[in-house]
């Protein structure tokens, strides 16, 4: 089980903000968004989203185990 | 230090204190950013962070800013939660031996804030909900720093 959460526009489109998947590694994990809304799996994969594994920013594949915290971050824009 | 608060701010206040028993710095520079109205487009403007994430990425830039300008101190406070027009939604105050890297250090704090920390910022207004996104201008004058 790793905890998933979504921020800013992913989230309003997800309709849902923190969730658990019982998944082993990123891709897994999107396979899993992709199959239970499409919608929701294209945006994550889109231009500009990063993710970021237990608060550190990654690109590519990861493993995840239950504690793993996985968050899903589109552009930002503070200020 | 770094700081995100969903409480309002008063700038002055946090600008006193930061000046307060400095014998050594000869200049500080501060920015305050206050929420539009967009002429009544925004009635509220909505700051989520990441916590935790947000603020150590907040310090990641804060150190390149200590060291590429020599800082002798910074601030950053960033509101969070909803935010009326008219309020400040940010504060950057930097301290140094002379006036040059204090401002400097504060302009590319600012330019980093607005569009590299990991902030999601959505308008609230009678046409609806909007998510907002950097502007052209916004990334433009971030990259003047990446050389």
């Amino acid at each position: 089980m790793a905890r998933v959460l979504l921020f800013g526009p992913l989230r309003d489109l997800a309709g849902w903000r923190e969730r658990e998947f019982a998944v082993a590694s990123l891709a897994e994990l999107r396979a899993s968004l992709c199959a239970d809304d499409p919608a929701l799996g294209a945006a994550l994969a889109g231009v500009g989203v990063q993710v970021a594994l237990d608060q550190a920013i990654v690109r590519g594949e990861a493993a995840l185990t239950a504690a793993s915290e996985v968050a899903f971050l589109p552009p930002m824009s503070g200020g | 230090m770094i700081r995100l608060q969903e409480q309002p701010f008063e700038p002055g206040a946090l600008l006193a204190d930061f000046c307060r028993g400095r014998a050594e710095v000869g200049a500080v520079a501060t920015f305050t950013g206050l929420a539009r109205a967009e002429a009544g487009q925004t009635a509220i403007l909505e700051l989520e962070a990441y916590p935790g994430f947000t603020e150590s990425e907040i310090g990641k830039i804060a150190d390149q800013a200590r060291q590429r300008f020599g800082l002798a101190d910074l601030l950053v406070v960033h509101r969070t939660g909803r935010i009326a027009p008219g309020e400040p939604i940010v504060f950057v105050a930097t301290a140094s031996r002379h006036r040059r890297e204090a401002f400097e250090a504060c302009d590319f704090l600012m330019d980093y804030l607005k569009s590299r920390a990991p902030f999601w910022k959505k308008e609230h207004g009678p046409a609806g909900e909007r998510w907002i996104e950097p502007t052209p201008r916004d990334q433009a004058d971030v990259a003047r720093w990446d050389t």
